[in-house]
């Protein structure tokens, strides 16, 4: 019976996101909304599939140079987000130059990435990996600094050093605050990589969507869209289901979503 | 000051010869603990004298906010003394390792662990069962975790997440965490008192048993008196904020106690001389 009604909700969801695509369609049709403008789906379905093999390399690399600021972003944001989370003085001298850092508009730093690396890989790569710090040190330092000292009393009276009370309290309890920051900073390292690819790359998604548009070769660059939205999903399913293996015990089962 | 005689006067049940220097379990000399810097400072307890033998069980009662819970933190060094000595085990508390075990009011387990593995959490920080951790948590250690919820009546409830148990079960739980490692010293910390009043006393047998197997040391925080009169050998009364201790007498009544035993006349005229001590130090009262 609950598995019945599972599937159903699946479907019921499915089922809603296929309509959005097809009110998209029938508005082009009827509207008769030039394909320069806006492509229907199943247009940007047919470039895509006419296209992939010539955009596989260029998905590869987008997608390369993304986990690989992602994952870089990610080890610096969690050592950072433990030593914020875990002092004062840390607290108060790393929060305001975190801000500040990420209130600059990331177009704004790839030029100077360029000036200093050369256009390619190397600005894409470091680009996504700033964009992906603030969050995650965010999220561990507020799952940090918010433990119960409660809990923390806990292994103190059984004479823990602060080593081991880190390691079997602190990072436990900052997994669910860690794993939301993951969400957000893997789709944010997308939009990192294809705004350097877009102003200084000759490979990857970024850089064909803009040589797509200078062509006015817009189902290209809907496929372009199309392909990032996906990789995007794919990712942060990946991450949600690491994150119910780690972190489930924050979502009690009855609330759990199931995918 | 009356510490010091009036232990002497303490004759429980069992062997303790206080006064006797390898008995020495805890000893409070003029600690005193006030928070706060300069001329806003609050003294959360005055000079307190406190001295407790090798397996006595020591229940202390006062008013709320009377630094009751502050001693318990200065013996379990999650506190140290603005000024004065505490010393745990004979000597200065933290230079050397007790095997200490905790209960707080809240059952505090870690969310993310199984009731077992909270349970079996001592074993992981504490040696010389942390180094053969690694090999024992699926063995022995297991066995010894599932041996002791089955004591305090979670047979079967092991491999359960914290929140699927009811309060009083996670209570029993950290009952079990606090004694997995055998500590020679138990502290408690209002451990029943966000329970109902039926769970409360058969977790008061429950506890009486589990100290008359090993007899580890207690002290325990309460402000229940018929709580303090049927578990320890010892109570000792505190005055209201800044507290300290104002009585301390023996509980003579036999071991091991009953509910029905807490009606007895000995009892309720025990129990009822505690509270008149209580609410006459009261200064709005006195």
């Amino acid at each position: 019976m609950e598995f019945v009604e599972k599937i159903r909700q699946k479907l019921a969801a499915a089922m809603l996101i296929l309509g959005v695509f097809v009110v998209w369609e029938i508005a082009c049709l009827l509207m008769g909304i030039p394909e320069i403008v806006l492509p229907r789906p199943t247009v940007i379905l047919e470039t895509l599939s006419a296209r992939l093999p010539q955009l596989m390399p260029h998905v590869l690399q987008t997608l390369g140079t993304t986990l690989t600021g992602f994952v870089m972003g990610v080890t610096v944001g969690m050592l950072l987000g433990a030593i914020v989370g875990s002092s004062r003085v840390a607290y108060d001298t790393a929060y305001p130059l975190l801000v500040g850092f990420s209130s600059i508009p990331k177009v704004a730093v790839v030029p100077i990435f360029v000036l200093w690396f050369g256009s390619g890989t190397v600005p894409a790569v470091l680009t996504s990996f700033i964009i992906c710090i603030f969050p995650v040190v965010v999220n561990v330092a507020t799952g940090l600094a918010t433990t119960e000292p409660e809990l923390e009393d806990v292994l103190k009276s059984l004479g823990a050093k602060k080593r081991e009370i880190l390691w079997n309290v602190g990072i436990p309890r900052a997994m669910p605050y860690f794993f939301a920051s993951l969400k957000v900073a893997i789709t944010l390292a997308f939009v990192g990589t294809v705004l350097a690819e877009t102003i200084a790359s000759n490979r990857g998604i970024g850089n064909v969507m803009m040589i797509a548009t200078s062509s006015f070769d817009v189902p290209l660059v809907f496929s372009g869209l199309f392909l990032l939205a996906l990789l995007g999903v794919a990712l942060y399913l990946v991450f949600s289901l690491i994150e119910r293996r780690v972190a489930g015990w924050a979502m009690r089962k009855s609330e759990l979503p199931t995918l | 000051m009356l510490t010091e005689q009036q232990s002497t006067r303490a004759t429980p049940s069992f062997d303790v010869v206080p006064g006797e220097g390898g008995r020495e379990a805890i000893k409070l000399e003029k600690a005193e603990v006030v928070y706060g810097r300069g001329k806003r400072t609050t003294q959360a307890l005055a000079p307190t004298q406190l001295r407790v033998e090798k397996g006595e069980f020591v229940a202390l009662v006062g008013p709320s906010g009377c630094g009751k819970s502050t001693i318990l933190k200065l013996v379990s060094n999650l506190l140290a003394p603005s000024s004065g000595h505490v010393h745990v085990g004979g000597r200065e508390v933290g230079a050397k390792r007790v095997g200490v075990g905790m209960a707080f009011q809240n059952p505090t387990m870690l969310p993310w662990l199984s009731v077992r593995d909270n349970v079996m959490l001592p074993l992981k920080i504490v040696p010389p069962f942390r180094s053969r951790f690694r090999k024992a948590r699926k063995g022995e250690f297991r066995d010894r975790a599932d041996a002791l919820l089955e004591k305090v009546g979670l047979k079967g409830f092991g491999d359960k997440q914290p929140w699927q148990l009811s309060g009083g079960m996670l209570q029993r739980a950290s009952l079990c965490r606090a004694l997995i490692h055998e500590p020679e010293l138990l502290l408690l910390d209002e451990p029943f008192g966000a329970l109902d009043q039926f769970t409360r006393e058969e977790l008061w047998g429950i506890l009486q048993n589990l100290w008359l197997e090993s007899k580890p040391t207690v002290l325990l925080v309460t402000h229940d008196l018929r709580e303090a009169a049927f578990l320890g050998t010892r109570i000792c009364v505190m005055s209201p904020r800044p507290g300290k201790i104002i009585d301390d007498q023996p509980v003579p009544m036999a071991r091991p106690r009953t509910i029905s035993m807490t009606y007895d006349q000995d009892f309720v005229r025990l129990t009822q001389q505690l509270r008149e001590l209580i609410t006459h130090s009261r200064p709005d009262v006195a």
